[in-house]
């Protein structure tokens, strides 16, 4: 099956063993999207990485941002101001909810609920029409840097998300009113790709998946990065860690994601939204124009990029599929020596032959669908 | 570290002679530990009650390559979810040998993150059931993220293979055989 198939939205190709329509045993291929995201990382200064993350997961390129300008930080061992911090916080759950409804809506429209993947993709584009407020990109928006973000909030920035999320709010509310009673689906989803507590454990799997059989990991509650442990969330779990716990998991995990933003938009205090250290930030337009010491400054960072102490760190975030981590190496200069991403829905994959042995060839559909594997990440 | 460590001291204790240095940095704990009775060692770390990293993170490499010697390290995340911890393993290899031993057996899922290290950075890992290339095809020449190994170095075509397998099963074969029969038959 594949690698070039309507359902496996991604290039991937599965080589099945099948006896009839049952499937005995599975075999993943994948790395048909390999563009060698490493090797090209080692070749661009620190700053110039951030682009390359937005095309890691590109359904929430926003956590990958801040992930990656986060491991640096942490080995530069400086910490951005509280408003960048909530600005942070704010941006990755925006993306979040975009990766969710990316992956919820998708999947429902394969097993042939065709109009909730309209609805999705309508709430969708509430969530993409702030970032492009916000960033003026909708995809690859590169809109977090290493010490801070591009720019501030718009003034109009709380009105407009307030709005998108109750129409966000109200599309969720009629797909929940097609979905949850429909016995197409419900057939579909129930019972099906179940993975055990501990194969999912063995299997290195985090995210929705992990959560969906029951285990309580998010790296938000676990291991809280920005201001998450001043935040009051809870953490969606499943029973069975069938498609349909996972489905459940996901769109709660959408309102708890929309009681984050809604907290931090309140609570969000006003300063700067960059670290002040000139080896790290460029300098102000006018003082780049108007002085040679500015001028020098930013060329400076430009030409050479940043200088990243010598050392190594791992740091991880919660991504839309899991956990989203970073290996960084520097050996000091301006660009990175070694840049590794734990991509969340690479390892997911490696434990597909376990949810999918025994099902029938149809389940393969939606068990990939919930595990919304993504090209850009899982092959980088 | 001077000040007694919770993770750190149980790990002195148990895996003592395997263990080559132990240290703090940037917040998380590295241990760097001997690839030999590698597969032990972290047994012993997942399953001693008082360790208890039960959950494999990450596994890749780095190529210290003319920076370090041995040359290469592969780096394991390790992850206790009873006590939120998180243990960074690392393990130096030597060009000439590059090879460790698989920790599939331990987590399965070490399985696709081992085939990725193997593809990309030639290190072999003993007693893996399936190692193959992942990422890359079979045909690739070379291990691309070895510091030796340039950038803009182009691989030559490969010609198309042939698909192993068939797309018909016996049941479904012999219902044709038998089809083909009685047709022949009747005609």
């Amino acid at each position: 099956m594949g690698p070039s198939h309507p359902a496996t939205h991604g290039t991937i190709k599965f080589n099945l063993k099948l006896e009839g329509e049952k499937v005995l045993d599975c075999d993943v291929e994948v790395g048909f999207l390999h563009r060698g995201f490493d090797k090209s990382c080692e070749q661009a200064t620190w700053t110039q990485v951030i682009p390359y993350t937005d095309r890691l997961n590109y359904a929430s390129s926003l956590i990958n941002n801040v992930g990656y300008a986060m491991a640096v930080e942490k080995l530069i061992g400086v910490e951005t101001p509280p408003r960048c911090q909530y600005i942070r916080v704010i941006v990755s759950e925006l993306a979040r909810i975009f990766d969710h409804l990316t992956c919820c809506g998708m999947a429902s429209s394969e097993l042939g609920a065709i109009t909730v993947g309209f609805y999705m993709i309508e709430a969708r584009e509430m969530i993409m029409r702030i970032v492009e407020s916000l960033t003026g990109a909708r995809l690859t928006v590169t809109y977090v840097r290493i010490g801070g973000v591009k720019h501030d909030l718009s003034p109009d920035f709380s009105a407009r998300v307030a709005q998108a999320f109750k129409i966000i709010r109200k599309l969720l509310d009629d797909c929940d009113r097609l979905l949850s009673r429909n016995r197409i689906f419900i057939d579909r989803m129930s019972n099906v790709g179940i993975i055990s507590q501990e194969t999912a454990l063995s299997y290195c799997l985090t995210g929705p998946i992990l959560r969906a059989t029951g285990v309580n990991y998010d790296v938000r509650k676990a291991f809280p990065y920005l201001i998450y442990d001043q935040l009051n969330f809870d953490i969606p779990l499943g029973t069975k860690g069938d498609n349909y716990d996972r489905f459940v998991c996901r769109i709660q995990e959408i309102e708890q994601s929309m009681r984050i933003v809604e907290q931090a938009l309140e609570r969000l205090p006003v300063g700067p939204v960059w670290i002040e250290d000139p080896r790290f930030v460029l300098p102000e337009k006018e003082k780049v124009y108007n002085s040679i010491e500015g001028l020098m400054h930013h060329f400076k960072i430009i030409m050479e990029g940043i200088h990243v102490p010598p050392g190594e760190t791992y740091f991880a975030v919660e991504g839309g599929n899991g956990e989203l981590g970073f290996y960084i190496v520097s050996d000091g200069g301006g660009r990175p020596y070694r840049i590794r991403v734990r991509p969340p829905c690479f390892i997911a994959m490696g434990a597909f032959h376990q949810m999918i042995k025994g099902y029938m060839v149809a389940d393969i559909v939606p068990t990939f669908g919930m595990i919304n594997m993504i090209g850009g990440e899982c092959d980088r | 570290m001077a000040e007694a460590n919770p993770i750190l001291e149980p790990i002195k204790e148990k895996l003592g002679a395997q263990i080559l240095e132990i240290f703090q940095v940037h917040g998380d704990d590295v241990l760097m530990l001997a690839r030999e009775g590698l597969r032990e060692s972290f047994r012993a770390l997942k399953e001693d009650k008082r360790l208890g990293f039960d959950f494999l993170s990450d596994i890749t490499a780095v190529d210290y390559w003319k920076k370090k010697e041995p040359r290469f390290e592969v780096v394991y995340q390790l992850v206790s979810l009873q006590r939120r911890r998180r243990l960074r393993v690392r393990v130096p290899v030597p060009e000439n040998d590059p090879a460790v031993e698989s920790l599939t057996p331990l987590w399965p899922g070490a399985n696709f993150l081992e085939r990725e290290v193997w593809d990309l950075f030639g290190i072999r890992f003993i007693d893996h059931p399936d190692l193959r290339r992942i990422l890359l095809y079979e045909e690739f020449q070379g291990y691309p993220l070895r510091k030796d190994y340039p950038v803009n170095l182009c691989q030559p075509r490969v010609p198309e293979r042939k698909v192993e397998g068939t797309f018909v099963d016996e049941r479904s074969q012999n219902k044709l055989l038998r089809l083909k029969r009685e047709l022949g038959n009747r005609a």
